[in-house]
């Protein structure tokens, strides 16, 4: 059995001190299967983006223990262990599209010819190839987040982190790049640990979806959506899939079925 | 002909047009109303010293130009130098923010005559050394504030990434940096010829177009003087093009997030 892909034992995030401390995160533990898509939801403060980061070894936890396959989150960031992407694109705007996909590459010493090559795949898997020696200021919003996923996947990592990426993308464009995210996950049998205030974006993602409520953060439920592999545009007018949101509602609003702040339920 | 090289051309015949007019009706001016070349000379005048004294006037453009071009590199080297220093320690910020502040509201070329005295009247060195730190000062703020254009997403990348710090500068900061460097390369460039040229007025050799302006102005060479003004002008114009050419070629490969 080989160790999880993410493994968060009683983990707790303070920050400031005294009187003016605010507790972030507490007691939060979690398991993420290798392979395994896991949706973070919760309404804002609930401590989803900070449990992102503390996984990705960009903050350290007050307490409790992190672990990325078996390694401490900072063993795995220096490894390379983890594709990430945010809501901003956080793209270079002086490097162009190829360039900026080609970047983890870059850092990490691989030749020329093989970040050419790797690029040029996936470019491919996000449709844009024609677009590679673009800047990124030439894209649509949209365009700009295919490319930092692309970048998020260049080193074929078994974990993914994402922090809203799709967050400041309109509805259509959203639920397109959803279904892309869907297939190139399968290709690439990552996990994927993912932020978002959106029920249906959680539910058409995931495996499970884990609701926190805020102040202080913690996790509320877990919902098993358990749809399966197959994941077409389909699954959206599926009954399962209405059910699956209707829990994961119900789950975030503590079935008082009062709405809570700063999640979409649309 | 399409429409932008159209665009372009009554971009800089409109201009020229003026330029033209403004001339004419300049010459026309002292012409119908006689007046006297002490307070306006004509333009054929000026012109016409422009033409025969052009090998003084062109040597006077080297020399100046020089020593602006001399005081510009050092000035930038110096101001990016403090920059980065100050970018990179807390300590070295808060000890080089007041002097450089003391420095700006020195009237430098006020310098000129101490540092004539100084290295000896016979040498460039004053000039150069009033326009290097007539550049020190813009150089220096807007290079230190383009290392500060690092934005947080881009930081979490470059530590997600475990980028070595050399290569988070080479990636990230440098890049983001760059235009704001030039920038003020491009304001200090204009200090750089006005702080050379004003600085030959209190003295040193005669061998600049500020010496030249004010010989002839003291000899009532008033359209020589004019002429002057016009070879300092033109000095004035290389640098600043450059400096804005290089600015806008830079500003393109970074694209308009980092405006």
């Amino acid at each position: 059995m080989s160790a999880p892909a993410v493994l968060v034992g009683g983990v707790s995030r303070v920050f400031g001190s005294g009187a003016g401390a605010v507790t972030a995160l507490d007691d939060v533990s979690l398991t993420v299967a290798p392979g395994e898509f896991v949706s973070l939801i919760g309404p804002s403060g609930c401590g989803k983006s900070t449990l992102l980061r503390l996984i990705g070894d960009l903050d350290q936890p007050t307490g409790g223990s992190v672990e990325v396959f078996g390694r401490s989150a900072e063993q795995a960031r220096l490894s390379h262990d983890y594709g990430i992407a945010f809501q901003q694109s956080g793209l270079l705007p002086w490097r162009t599209v190829r360039a900026n996909v080609e970047l983890p590459l870059a850092l990490h010493g691989t030749g020329r010819a093989g970040r050419r090559e790797r690029a040029a795949h996936l470019l491919e898997l996000v449709g844009l190839t024609d677009f590679a020696e673009h800047f990124p200021d030439q894209l649509s919003g949209g365009m700009q987040q295919r490319v930092a996923i692309a970048r998020a996947f260049a080193e074929e990592p078994s974990l993914l982190l994402m922090d809203e990426p799709f967050g400041a993308l309109d509805e259509m464009t959203r639920e397109r790049l959803q279904g892309e995210l869907v297939r190139i996950c399968a290709e690439t049998r990552a996990a994927v640990v993912f932020v978002t205030h959106s029920i249906p974006e959680a539910v058409f993602l995931s495996d499970r979806v884990v609701v926190m409520s805020p102040r202080p953060g913690r996790i509320t439920d877990i919902v098993e959506v358990g749809l399966g592999g197959e994941r077409g545009e389909g699954l959206r007018e599926d009954a399962g899939y209405y059910e699956a949101v209707i829990r994961v509602r119900e789950a975030l609003h503590g079935g008082a079925g009062v709405p809570s702040r700063g999640v979409e339920t649309r | 002909m399409n429409g932008s090289t159209r665009a372009g051309l009554e971009r800089v015949l409109a201009p020229s047009l003026l330029l033209v007019a403004l001339i004419a009706a300049w010459q026309a001016l002292t012409v119908v109303a006689e007046i006297p070349a002490f307070l306006l000379p004509s333009p054929s005048a000026i012109a016409g010293e422009l033409v025969a004294r052009w090998p003084t006037i062109s040597a006077a453009i080297l020399v100046t130009g020089g020593n602006a071009l001399v005081g510009l590199v050092v000035g930038a080297v110096i101001g990016i130098a403090a920059a980065v220093l100050a970018g990179l320690s807390r300590v070295a910020d808060r000890m080089m923010a007041p002097l450089l502040a003391a420095l700006a509201v020195v009237p430098i070329v006020a310098l000129a005559p101490v540092l004539y005295t100084m290295f000896g009247a016979a040498a460039e060195t004053a000039r150069q050394i009033v326009a290097a730190i007539a550049v020190m000062v813009p150089v220096f703020v807007t290079t230190l504030r383009g290392l500060r254009q690092v934005r947080p997403v881009h930081v979490d990348l470059m530590r997600a990434y475990a980028a070595t710090s050399a290569q988070a500068t080479r990636t990230v900061t440098i890049p983001a940096a760059l235009p704001f460097v030039f920038t003020g390369l491009r304001l200090a460039s204009s200090l750089a010829v006005i702080s050379a040229i004003v600085a030959e007025y209190f003295g040193g050799p005669r061998t600049g177009i500020g010496s030249f302006i004010t010989t002839a102005a003291a000899g009532s060479n008033y359209a020589r003087a004019w002429a002057f003004v016009l070879g300092g002008m033109i000095v004035g114009l290389v640098f600043f093009s450059v400096t804005l050419a290089a600015e806008h070629l830079v500003r393109r490969r970074s694209g308009p997030q980092q405006t």
